[in-house]
Parts: C-alpha cells; structure tokens; sequence
C-alpha cells in the first residue's frame, strides 16, 4: 500500500495579510528584479515557504502571486527574487514600476512541503529562477553553522542569466549551464551521473523549477534510484 | 478595502463572469503543479478503490471502470495558484456511480481522495456527490496525459484543483473530517473558489 505523504515540517508557521514597504529594488540579472520588503508584525519564516503579493488598481480590481522568499529567517527584511514575464500582469509591475518607499500587501509565510527544517541533510536541484528557495535554505545553513547539510545543484541556461550565482557558487554549487561551458565542464543538461554521488539514504531531495524542468530532474532522480518519497517537488506554472 | 497599490492599472477588465475573484484566464495553457515526481503507471496498472464507511468495498480495473455508464463534465476548471481555464472537457464516470456500486454508511460524511503518489485531499462528501465529481480518464476526447494526472484522475471542479487529485487509486469514507495532503500544508480545507478560500484561516 502506499506511503501517505505527510506535511512536509509539522506545524509551519504561516501568516496573514501584511503591509510591506519597500526596502530595496535591485535588477542583478536581466528581465528579473529583486525586492527587499520591511514587513509589519513580520512572522518568521522557514527556509523554503513563500509569500503572495497582492496588487490592488483605483477601482478595487487585484492581481496576486506567488512568490519563493530568498532571504534566511534571520534576516529582518523579506527578499523576493521575481522573473519578468513579459506578459504577466504582476511580474511586470513588480519589475517595472516598484520603487524604494513603496508599499505592497502580502501575505505569508505559507506552505508546509517545500520546507527545510533545518537539520535533514538535503539535496537542492535548482533550474534558472528556481534557486530561490535554496537561496534562502542557504543563507540559512550558513547561519546556523550547518552548511555541510546542503548540496546544491543549480541549472540555467548560460551563467548570466543564473540568479544569486555568485553565492551558489560560493557555496560549492555544482553549476550546470546547458548553453555554455563552466569551468570543465562542457554545454549540457544535467545528468544522473552527477547527480548520484550527491545522494544517500536520508538525504531529502528538492527540486525547484519550471515544470519541464523539474520534471526532468525528478524523474532523473528516480533513475538515480531515489525512492519518490524523498523527493519534494515545486513546479513553476507560467502565472506572471 | 484595501488601499490601491500605487502606479498599478491591471490588465483585465470588463472580466468574464466565469472567472472567480482573484483568478485570471490562462488561455490554451494548462499548467502542471505537483508536489512530488509524476509516477510511472499505466492503465494495466492502475485500479481505484472505495473502501471505508461503505457497504461493499469496491475495486475496478481500468476495463471494469470503462464499462461503467459514462459522464462528461464541461465547464470551467481553476487553480489556486490564480489560474482558470475556461470550456474543458472532461470524460469518465461520475463518483455517484461509484458510490452506488459501494454503498456509503449512514455515518459516512466525508471523503479522502488518495493518489497513487501518497498524495491526499480530502472532501465532505455532499461536495463529490450529485453530479458534482467524477474520475475521467480522457481531456478533449484525448488519453489523459500522465502530467495532468493520466490515466486517470479525479475530478471536483467547484473545488480549487488540487481538490482533484491526479493519479486517483482510492476514494475512502470517513465519519469524521480529516486533513489531506495540503490541508496538512497550509492550504484551505474546503478550497471555494468564490469565496478565496485558499489557505488555512481564509
């Protein structure tokens, strides 16, 4: 019979509708912006959890997605790292028009799966802006001396388009580009190869990315002989 | 109500009376959001079950299913994650058929839907009963694609999606209300989608 799933972490904290300012607007890759947000009567997130943000225009119509937060539960801002879709209503706001002194209604945290609690060793597989969970189980592990429980697979399609990569690399990521050589390694999709000696028993596998992209990697993973249970699975609709 | 965001016009107006508040029409697309890998299985495979507060617990094959009188839903679908889709059509037997073959208990008021996968989400059952639900196993006249939940999938449309578990292998009734897959995960235990209800408190 099969193995009911469960929550990911027992009891994640989740939080309501909040007023946030805006902190910080930087664009460190193209089409893509990334949001610091000074967040009232903030509740502490878990590495992992994600937030929505709501727009509202004059006449009360509203428009809200879902976004992955990047920064460690420490840290006293919220940081959101949203991809420019060309014709998504909110990415393009957020990108195009947010300036510092802003303020936008969000909620979170929310989602109890796609949850680093911490303390399981993890494997993190990242395509493009995928990574930004594991950016912040990242700046977590570092902030909580356990760094070594992470390894961290990140693929894009050429290193200048890859969000936060400089840290990934910092932190030992294995960096797959599938347009460009890296270091020795030449232009390619990732493959099982890589991927098995980055994986044992007990180790908890997260893979984050477009839908084709996670597909792919979830399904390399079960060829790796990962039993489906220990894979966690978060899927980027196009949802602009 | 909420303060407007400065500088944000929206996109949308003149809305279609289908959409539900805060979802908007994703067009031709049907995005693929799951929590764990697709699971290999194929209709030789494949069987569902109902079993819990009923009479007669049942089992059908893929063959035994498909001989069952057939129903088609065609309406309009919607995700939590604030996507519609407009004029699906879905094909299968309705959850009513199945529940005639087992028969629920008096005491039974509530539904687990569970998948394959592990994956679960459960229902009060007056929300798969009456016309409401179904298990299809075709999607415009077309094999149900494993992505989408393929061979066969379970069906609420009244229900934010995930309500409709893909991959369907059993349908149990329960006597008390029990919390499924996201419902254990932040997410809302009914799931309206004319009235938000999409996380915990909504």
């Amino acid at each position: 019979m099969t193995e009911v799933l469960g929550p990911g972490v027992a009891d994640a904290p989740s939080g309501g509708w909040r007023t946030s300012t805006v902190a910080g607007v930087r664009r460190p890759i193209q089409r893509s912006v990334q949001l610091r947000l000074d967040v009232a009567d903030r509740i502490e997130h878990l590495p992992g959890q994600h937030y929505v943000v709501r727009l509202t225009a004059e006449d009360g119509y509203t428009a809200q997605r879902s976004y992955s937060v990047a920064s460690a539960p420490g840290d006293p801002l919220i940081e959101l790292f949203v991809e420019r879709l060309d014709d998504g209503e909110v990415s393009t706001y957020l990108a195009d028009v947010v300036e510092p002194g802003d303020e936008l209604e969000v909620r979170g945290p929310i989602g109890g799966w796609f949850v680093w609690d911490g303390e399981t060793p993890a494997l993190l597989i990242a395509g493009g802006s995928g990574v930004v969970p594991f950016v912040s189980m990242l700046r977590h592990a570092r902030s909580i001396g356990r760094s070594d429980l992470l390894r961290i697979v990140v693929s894009s399609r050429t290193l200048a388009e890859l969000p936060y990569a400089d840290e990934l690399r910092d932190a030992g990521a294995l960096i797959v580009l599938t347009r460009e050589a890296h270091g020795d390694r030449p232009a390619g999709r990732l493959a099982a190869a890589e991927l098995a000696p980055l994986w044992e028993p007990g180790r908890t596998a997260y893979v984050c990315g477009s839908a084709s992209f996670a597909e792919a990697a979830s399904q390399l993973l079960m060829d790796t002989g990962l039993p489906a249970h220990s894979i966690r699975v978060e899927r980027f609709g196009p949802s602009g | 109500m909420t303060r407007a965001t400065r500088g944000f016009l929206g996109r949308q107006r003149g809305r279609d009376p289908r959409l539900p508040p805060g979802q908007y029409d994703v067009g031709h697309d049907w995005p693929v959001l799951t929590a764990e890998p697709t699971p290999r299985i194929t209709p030789e495979t494949w069987s569902i079950t109902v079993d819990g507060r009923v009479e007669r617990p049942t089992t059908w094959t893929w063959d035994e299913a498909h001989r069952l009188p057939p129903s088609e839903y065609r309406g309009d679908i919607h995700c939590v994650t604030t996507w519609s889709k407009f004029d699906t059509r879905f094909s299968g037997v309705s959850v009513d058929t199945l529940l005639e073959a087992a028969r629920p208990t008096p005491e039974a008021h509530f539904v687990m839907e569970t998948s394959k996968t592990g994956y679960t989400t459960n229902l009060p059952l007056e929300h798969v009963t009456g016309g409401k639900a179904w298990i299809v196993w075709e999607f415009d006249g077309k094999p149900l694609p494993t992505e989408h939940g393929g061979p066969v999938r379970m069906l609420v449309p009244h229900l934010y999606f995930w309500k409709s578990a893909k991959w369907i292998s059993r349908i149990t009734l329960m006597t008390r209300d029990q919390p499924g897959f996201w419902e254990q995960n932040g997410y809302h235990d009914l799931g309206d989608p004319w009235r938000q209800q999409r996380y915990q408190g909504d």
